[in-house]
């Protein structure tokens, strides 16, 4: 995080807290994750659950269309212009962590059209285990990884799974079909992770997202205090 | 005093501009048949090359010498009929500003960027920026006609698993033509904005039109 964060160069960097204007700007929340492991549906619901109360956009990273911001547009969870899709030249981690320009075009550009807002949501585009946002980009990151996807991701670790700030484990309803262990899940993943924390989530329940929710709130808390 | 390291770091492809996610025309032309192998991408790139690569790296090496930045950039528009593609140089233009304020930040740079607060073109930026580092208007147009092939060069060895080797053999046989072209660019430069070049490819902007309307496609241009 980089709530205290202030530079006394050159206003073009990136990871100052506050915008040219002198005002706080929002915070930013990366979403990464393999393909198919629910980020859009993760963010789909999470602007569903805060958008009553926090000022929300989201940008995109579609890999090579724009379909994740269509899901988006097509549910209604935001208003279009609250949706910024990037395109990234078939190198999705790279527009998330090796050049951020696009991304942090996008996210001004929300802030510009649409502001103030309190959250930006950034969603990566599907992915393998080693993708994770550059700190000039985002103030905190979440990984999102999936029971389908194996029971072994989280001992596996990487980048994503050992370092993300939040670790969602989703679809924690299909694990009596594929056989996924979530005890052994969540011990590999304490182990790789120490004490930084993990969700388990379904989405298809009633407020599934909450525990991902209430985290989100809390990083809320600690960047305006 | 050598400046030749700063040339290298601004000429990097890893340089974070946003480059990256453009194809510079390829993926149209992948799409459409003109690029299948090493041969086609090598006639692609020469042909980019003394086209729009002249044109821009001449905008370059003029912005770079000390020219008026925003007569430059309107000079760049003139010399950029397709909407699509001075969308893309203005966007370019943009993010290379972010950078270039970050690694050789200036007066001029900061002037430009609060006068085209949406983004200067792409050559424009980069001629200044090489400036702000010290560089030579011929370095501005190296530059330039690096970043016109070697685009294109890493986009097809996404688009079409092009042997990586293959790729670069490419980019080393076109470096003769590739200086010959920067040094027509500087050349052209000392003689005023009038005298800029302003040659075309009409196939890159007709399809460059067309690829921007792709629901599908994996470079934004």
């Amino acid at each position: 995080m980089h709530l205290d964060h202030t530079h006394t160069g050159p206003a073009a960097v990136s990871a100052d807290s506050a915008r040219p204007d002198g005002t706080r700007r929002a915070l930013r929340i990366g979403l990464g994750g393999p393909v198919g492991s629910g980020k859009t549906a993760t963010v789909a619901a999470l602007c569903r659950a805060l958008r009553d109360r926090i000022a929300i956009a989201v940008v995109t990273n579609d890999i090579y269309t724009r379909e994740d911001a269509a899901f988006l547009l097509r549910n209604a969870v935001l208003p279009p212009e609250r949706i910024q899709a990037v395109e990234t030249g078939a190198c999705p981690h790279t527009a998330i962590r090796d050049d951020i320009s696009a991304n942090l075009e996008a996210v001004e550009d929300l802030e510009d059209s649409v502001g103030p807002l309190d959250l930006i949501l950034v969603e990566s585009g599907g992915d393998n285990l080693t993708a994770t946002f550059s700190k000039g980009l985002v103030d905190a990151q979440v990984f999102v990884i999936d029971v389908a996807g194996g029971d072994d991701i989280p001992r596996k670790g990487g980048p994503g799974v050992t370092t993300a700030d939040l670790l969602v484990v989703n679809k924690t309803d299909l694990a009596p079909y594929v056989g996924s262990d979530l005890g052994r899940m969540a011990r590999d993943a304490a182990a790789q992770r120490g004490d930084l924390p993990v969700v388990f989530t379904s989405l298809t329940g009633a407020d599934g997202v909450a525990p991902v929710a209430d985290w989100v709130r809390e990083r809320l808390a600690d960047w305006t205090a | 005093m050598t400046t030749r390291a700063a040339l290298l770091v601004l000429a990097d492809g890893r340089f974070p501009a946003g480059g990256h996610a453009h194809s510079g025309g390829a993926e149209p032309a992948v799409k459409a048949g003109r690029i299948r192998d090493a041969r086609d991408l090598e006639e692609f790139c020469l042909g980019r090359l003394h086209t729009t690569g002249l044109t821009s790296a001449a905008l370059a090496a003029a912005a770079a010498q000390g020219l008026d930045p925003l007569a430059l950039d309107e000079a760049a528009d003139a010399r950029t009929p397709s909407p699509a593609l001075r969308n893309a140089a203005r966007r370019l233009g943009r993010q290379l500003m972010r950078a270039a304020r970050a690694t050789w930040p200036s007066p001029e740079l900061a002037a430009l960027a609060e006068a085209r607060p949406r983004g200067a073109h792409q050559p424009v930026v980069l001629g200044l920026t090489a400036r702000s580092a010290g560089l030579e208007p011929a370095d501005a147009a190296h530059c330039v006609v690096y970043e016109t092939v070697s685009g294109p060069a890493t986009a097809v060895v996404r688009l079409l698993s092009l042997d990586p080797f293959e790729a670069s053999a490419v980019l080393a046989r076109l470096a003769p033509a590739l200086d010959r072209v920067a040094g027509q660019a500087a050349e052209a430069a000392r003689h005023g904005i009038d005298a800029l070049p302003a040659a075309s490819a009409p196939l890159l902007d007709i399809s460059a039109e067309a690829h921007a309307a792709w629901p599908v496609r994996l470079f934004a241009s």
